[in-house]
């Protein structure tokens, strides 16, 4: 087990890199001239030559490559060229958002959709099954910006019981709509899973054997039913919240939700450079250690695919 | 070997599978036949009928030009559908064609490739799209390719996975023994099992692609207006929520159905193609891609 974590966190390094390379390439070579961008409708060469010397720009590319490898060793990310604040600033203040949102919309996805599938399961009936996999497929299919709409439409402007977007200074109301949007798809999948694991466990030996030694109904469904049913919930939970973590960007569109995700869009909107290249490197990064440590919390749930040596 | 008609029939069994192909058949058709179905062309444009609710003459409404809705749902399949086919067959064959070449070299080539891909994922894929797209700035062509370039790794790391499972199957090790060439084994008996998860990862990924596309139109960095998107339609929508709901009902519904029945049918393609893979439901691969559920990672 050690040596496949040393494994899995060596092979980090390069992924890292070459995560950092590309985003570099992507923002600095391909795009016509960020100078002009950033200099916006009144620019003359003059001033374009000054701020290119000022950003470095004017320097071979090979040296604002490492300039921009250094300053990411002390996660300096630029500054922005609209509001010329430091990026890494703008994003610790967003950051939080996007985690609570992240947070919520995880625990709800968990809570129903173990609770939806084990009830499914546990009752065997096919209408309730049938049921079940109609809305884990409809789940999964439905675009989540226009579930968030459909969302808005009932309760915000049909019902008006709750508010229809914004932060509201943080308030559980206006948390309570993009969490369940976001929510959505992944429990859906997660009630599918269940369902199906549950399944498969109530017909194993194991149960059998603890129903027939006399332990109660609630024991064997908590202990040997679930506690095998849930592995696989586990991988789909922890890819979904790396995938929430890095910017729910749909989610938080549509409900104005002020964190990294929409940071990312409207900075794209005003092509505010350093914004995007530190924001997509930030939730790139976020990402890849969420994955690693999903793929490493594998072996202490369930010792059976405790990997040997590296392979997985 | 089982023949063609024994998947055939095992695919058509599923009824969840045959519901799937009856709603694309219909958008299919729809998307087809578009310019009979339309009551007016897409983009006419009547001031006079602005924003007026679901009729007889104009089933979906009108947007506020005036504008059939239903006439640019159904054009705005073509783009999404035209979009969604295209992409995934540039991905098929870049990705095919890398993953032959390196498995053909061998080595070196082939872990360059496979890092490219591990970075590829790396990124969450929405955030992947909307980098590229924030540097070649919005439109169709920019939209093939930022597509193309996040897809083509999926299927890439497919057929890799595929090849090297396959490759220590009993059935290809019998081959082996009984005197087969390589030919032989590659062509009849690895190949085939390849086609089958690329045909899968092909027809869930068409839902991931149209889906995407969406996503990004949706955002304003896709197909831009006055082209009728459906992404597009619903976030122009937004603004006419309380007083015209049908313009973000609509094209929300169609897209829903499109992946919807895109799905039950990969779903299906998996189950009668590969029965080892039907219990697999409730271990979902990590190779994002050949999972439905949750289709696309990061969308959200």
């Amino acid at each position: 087990m050690r040596t496949f974590i040393a494994k899995r966190l060596l092979l980090l390094v390069p992924i890292l890199f070459g995560v950092a390379t590309l985003t570099f390439i992507l923002m600095y070579v391909v795009p016509g001239d960020p100078v002009r961008a950033l200099a916006g409708e009144r620019y003359d060469e003059e001033t374009l030559e000054r701020m290119r010397t000022e950003l470095g720009l004017d320097r071979p590319l090979a040296v604002q490559y490492v300039v921009f490898l250094g300053r990411l060793a002390r996660f300096d990310l630029g500054r922005s060229f609209v509001t010329r604040r430091p990026v890494a600033e703008a994003i610790r203040e967003r950051f939080p958002r996007t985690l609570v949102l992240a947070l919520s919309a995880m625990c709800l996805a968990i809570v129903g959709g173990i609770a939806i599938g084990t009830v499914a399961a546990w009752g065997r009936r096919p209408v309730v099954s049938r049921i079940l996999m109609t809305f884990s497929l409809v789940g999964v299919s439905m675009p989540v910006f226009w579930l968030g709409l459909l969302l808005i439409y009932l309760f915000a402007i049909k019902l008006r019981v709750l508010p229809p977007s914004g932060y509201g200074g943080g308030s559980i109301r206006n948390l309570i709509l993009p969490a369940l949007t976001l929510s959505f798809a992944s429990m859906a999948t997660i009630a599918r899973v269940t369902r199906s694991g549950v399944l498969d466990a109530l017909g194993e030996d194991y149960v059998r054997t603890a129903r027939a030694k006399g332990l109660g109904e609630r024991i064997v469904l908590g202990k040997h039913v679930l506690r095998n049913a849930l592995i696989p919930v586990i991988t789909i939970a922890g890819a979904d919240f790396g995938s929430y973590l890095s910017g729910s960007v749909l989610t938080e569109s549509v409900f104005g939700w002020p964190g990294l995700g929409r940071f990312v869009v409207q900075a794209i909107l005003k092509r505010d450079f350093p914004v995007i290249q530190g924001a997509v490197l930030f939730m790139a990064v976020l990402f890849i250690l969420v994955n690693l440590a999903v793929d490493l919390s594998y072996g202490a749930i369930d010792p059976r695919i405790r990997p040997e040596g590296g392979k997985r | 070997m089982r023949s063609i008609g024994g998947y055939w029939r095992r695919f058509a069994r599923s009824r969840a599978a045959a519901a799937g192909i009856v709603i694309f058949a219909v958008l299919l058709a729809a998307t087809i036949l578009a310019g009979v179905i339309s009551p007016a062309p897409p983009g006419a444009i009547d001031l006079d009928a602005a924003l007026e609710g679901p009729s007889l003459h104009h089933p979906f409404g009108t947007d506020p030009f005036g504008r059939d809705v239903l006439s640019r749902i159904v054009h705005g399949a073509r783009i999404s559908l035209g979009v969604g086919f295209l992409e995934r067959t540039i991905s098929l064959l870049i990705g095919l064609f890398l993953r032959s070449l390196a498995g053909y070299f061998g080595g070196r080539l082939d872990s360059v490739v496979m890092r490219l891909a591990d970075i590829t994922f790396a990124y969450p894929t929405l955030l992947l799209l909307i980098a590229i797209i924030a540097v070649v700035s919005p439109g169709m062509v920019s939209l093939f390719v930022t597509l193309g370039v996040v897809g083509w790794a999926s299927v890439a790391r497919l057929v890799r996975a595929e090849v090297l499972s396959v490759k220590e199957r009993e059935f290809v090790q019998a081959a082996r023994a009984s005197g087969a060439n390589h030919a032989v084994i590659l062509l009849r008996h690895i190949l085939p099992q390849c086609l089958a998860s690329v045909l899968v990862v092909y027809t869930l990924g068409l839902g991931m692609t149209i889906m995407a596309e969406a996503s990004l139109s949706f955002l304003g960095l896709g197909v831009q207006p006055p082209a009728p998107s459906w992404g597009g339609m619903i976030s122009g929508g937004i603004a006419f929520m309380r007083t015209a709901p049908w313009l973000t009902f609509f094209p929300g519904l169609f897209l829903t159905l499109t992946v919807c029945s895109l799905n039950l049918i990969g779903d299906g393609l998996r189950d009668a193609l590969n029965p080892r893979l039907a219990p697999a439901l409730a271990k979902p691969p990590r190779v994002s891609g050949a999972r439905s559920g949750a289709a696309i990672e990061g969308s959200r």
